[in-house]
């Protein structure tokens, strides 16, 4: 799986990283020894079953979860071995999340959303103003913006959660079923505008999806998992 | 994140359930109600108090006298004086140099004798005393009828308003002005010649044995009748030094080089001729510039043997009782506080729950564990800020309601109405820092918790 060609340079790259959760008497093995590498700029979607594993790998690559063992590096760094104060860190300015279920903070309205994580990073405020309007127009929202998460739609309210996890400028974006409570044409335009945003930034992109026609169109190469391990096999969906 | 964007984020989650967190600040403000209230009833009484103390103008003041006249009151003091008897006496010497310590204005002998004011061809007996001239400031001055004395040895005499009655009792007040007469008993020394006379005579013994001693003993004197003219300059209704000096207790005023001038006999004369000096002061009174440097002048006066008394000696144990009664009040006041500090506990306890999610949001886009438990910890803090401003402003009212009341049983028993409830302001800011202070406290768990929270266990989909 050490499949980085030479010359360039991996974004993500894990080294059999293993998260086991005790449960009961039992252990479960949620990743199971996941060696990958994704190139930055790299659009890449993991898929898998329910329970497959799949969102806590995600959550590793997010620095929201710590590994059993193994080690997860995002540009050059490992997660693994970073105190929780470093993690805070890395997810407020490495690593953007977009989430199935948009989870914007519903009392605050559009603006104060996209800009907490500007609070959290210490952004001057007059800066942070601008950088709101500039992640909402990315986005396709220009109105609206002092309106209360549940006044929007859903597509809407991810586009809110995506300039959100943009506000920060991050250099990964990791989005745990962007598409789930989306009707199809909306899941669309929203893998559409993920897209985008990440070619004109070069934002490297992981998304765990169970939709893999979706997947396979919007995504360049697709990891499957099962039972927290990889199935190995054709990956590369395209050029 | 920074300290103000953490505050606006903390005051904008109190917002958002303002019912709760709005039970929860009055509840605080009840307990810094209540707190304030007991406290500045504490400060009040001390207050008014200490003001009775002041308004007798003795706090700057040290009562001197000899140890021959009075043993001290304490016990261990008294053991070391041994012999009384060779202890200095409080004669002009010792005045002059009392008069030359430093921060010392004046030296002012106690001089209370009997006298008589002949006016109308009526007499009137009453106590005489004097005044030195720094006793204007004194607050039984502050009604004055007439004038001061304009001299300190001006023939003038200040009346009180009782003894004025007694004088004319239709129309005290038409006495300023008037000449009345004093019949007083002046103090005549023996002449030299008339010794024998005024030696006891211990006849059938050796004059050999007792010669030297006996002719320090030639001691004696007269008293003879003698009046004064005096024109009455004023009258004051109450006594001055709030009654509490030998001064005060009298009930016609002169002023003090007046009445030493006039050599009046005094009862301590007696005791002076028994012991065999001349004549010595029973009391003098040292005023001292600040009140803050009596206990210095109380110590040097104290070297030179004498025994001396401020009023600082008694409000040190009044301080004492103040403190204690603080105390207790403090800690009746604390515990409505206590029971608050429960309800932020719980409220907050509540809104981690409620927030979980929020919380774990909050994490994954970037807060650290530290972010949220400060965010917890400014929401306790603005809810006790808030809190201590409610109840500073509640704790007032009810103070003002203590005065009320108090004023209304005051002048129901015909007592002039003083405040007994005073809010000072560093009462003010130290009970809105308690406030604060204290619900910083009740945020530590509720904080905690939510700092310790699992972002991935709080954002599964469900």
């Amino acid at each position: 799986m050490n499949s980085s060609s030479p010359g360039t340079l991996a974004a993500v790259r894990t080294e059999n990283v293993c998260r086991f959760y005790a449960m009961g008497g039992g252990t479960i093995r949620a990743v199971d020894g996941v060696s990958l590498s994704i190139e930055r700029g790299e659009f890449v979607a993991l898929l898998g079953q329910s329970g497959s594993g799949k969102s806590t790998l995600l959550n590793l690559l997010a620095g929201l979860d710590r590994p059993t063992s193994g080690s997860v590096l995002v540009n050059g760094r490992d997660l693994a071995k970073m105190s929780s104060e470093e993690l805070a860190r890395y997810r407020r300015n490495d690593a953007g999340m977009v989430f199935q279920a948009f989870h914007l903070i519903p009392t605050m309205t559009i603006t104060e959303n996209v800009e907490l994580p500007m609070r959290f990073a210490e952004v001057e405020r007059a800066e942070r103003a601008q950088r709101v309007r500039e992640s909402l127009e990315r986005v396709g929202l220009g109105h609206r913006l002092q309106h209360r998460p549940s006044e929007l739609s859903g597509g809407e309210q991810q586009r809110v959660s995506l300039a959100r996890a943009l506000a920060n400028r991050p250099s990964l974006l990791l989005a745990d079923e962007p598409t789930g409570n989306l009707d199809s044409r909306t899941g669309e335009d929203i893998l559409n505008l993920i897209r985008d945003v990440s070619l004109s930034l070069g934002m490297t992109v992981v998304m765990v999806t169970h939709e893999r026609a979706l997947a396979e169109r919007f995504a360049q190469r697709l990891i499957f998992l099962a039972d927290g391990k990889l199935i190995p096999g054709p990956q590369e969906v395209r050029a | 994140m920074k300290g103000h964007d953490m505050l606006e984020l903390a005051v904008r989650n109190l917002r958002q359930s303002k019912l709760r967190n709005g039970l929860t600040t009055v509840g605080i403000s009840v307990g810094v109600a209540s707190l304030v209230a007991m406290l500045s009833l504490g400060v009040g009484l001390q207050q008014l108090a200490t003001r009775r103390l002041a308004g007798s103008g003795m706090f700057d003041t040290v009562f001197v006298t000899s140890k021959q006249d009075f043993r001290d009151f304490n016990r261990e003091e008294e053991q070391k004086d041994q012999h009384p008897e060779s202890a200095p006496v409080l004669d002009e010497p010792a005045r002059d140099k009392m008069t030359k310590l430093r921060y010392v204005t004046e030296v002012e002998p106690e001089i209370r004798v009997m006298g008589e004011i002949v006016y109308g061809g009526q007499t009137h007996f009453g106590f005489v005393t004097g005044l030195p001239m720094s006793a204007r400031e004194n607050e039984a001055f502050d009604n004055l009828q007439g004038k001061f004395f304009s001299r300190s040895d001006a023939p003038e005499v200040i009346l009180l308003n009782d003894f004025a009655k007694e004088l004319e009792p239709q129309n005290p007040k038409s006495l300023l002005g008037k000449e009345v007469t004093l019949r007083y008993g002046e103090h005549q020394p023996l002449a030299a010649d008339n010794e024998s006379t005024g030696r006891p005579q211990f006849s059938g013994e050796p004059s050999a044995s007792n010669s030297s001693s006996a002719n320090n003993d030639s001691y004696g004197f007269s008293v003879v009748r003698k009046t004064q003219p005096l024109k009455v300059v004023g009258i004051i209704d109450e006594e001055p030094y709030g009654g509490l000096r030998t001064v005060s207790r009298g009930r016609i005023f002169l002023p003090v080089d007046l009445t030493q001038n006039l050599n009046m006999a005094e009862f301590s004369d007696m005791r002076s001729s028994l012991r065999g000096h001349g004549r010595t002061y029973m009391t003098l009174t040292v005023r001292v510039k600040d009140p803050g440097k009596v206990a210095q002048v109380q110590d040097q006066i104290k070297q030179m043997g004498f025994r001396t008394f401020s009023i600082m000696d008694a409000t040190k144990s009044l301080r004492r009782f103040f403190t204690v009664l603080d105390l207790f009040l403090g800690i009746f006041g604390s515990l409505a506080l206590a029971v608050a500090t429960l309800a932020i506990i719980n409220t907050l306890v509540m809104a981690v729950l409620e927030r979980r999610r929020e919380i774990g949001v909050m994490k994954a886009i970037g807060a650290s564990d530290g972010d949220v438990k400060r965010l917890f910890f400014a929401e306790a803090g603005a809810m006790g800020f808030f809190g201590g401003v409610l109840g500073i402003a509640l704790g007032f009212a009810i103070g003002k309601a203590i005065n009320v009341g108090t004023g209304i049983y005051l002048r129901n028993h015909q007592l002039p109405a003083e405040p007994v409830w005073i809010l000072p302001p560093w009462l003010i800011g130290a009970a809105i820092a308690f406030s604060i202070v204290v619900s910083l406290l009740a945020g530590l768990y509720p904080a905690g918790r939510a700092a310790k929270l699992d972002p991935v266990q709080t954002l599964k989909y469900e």
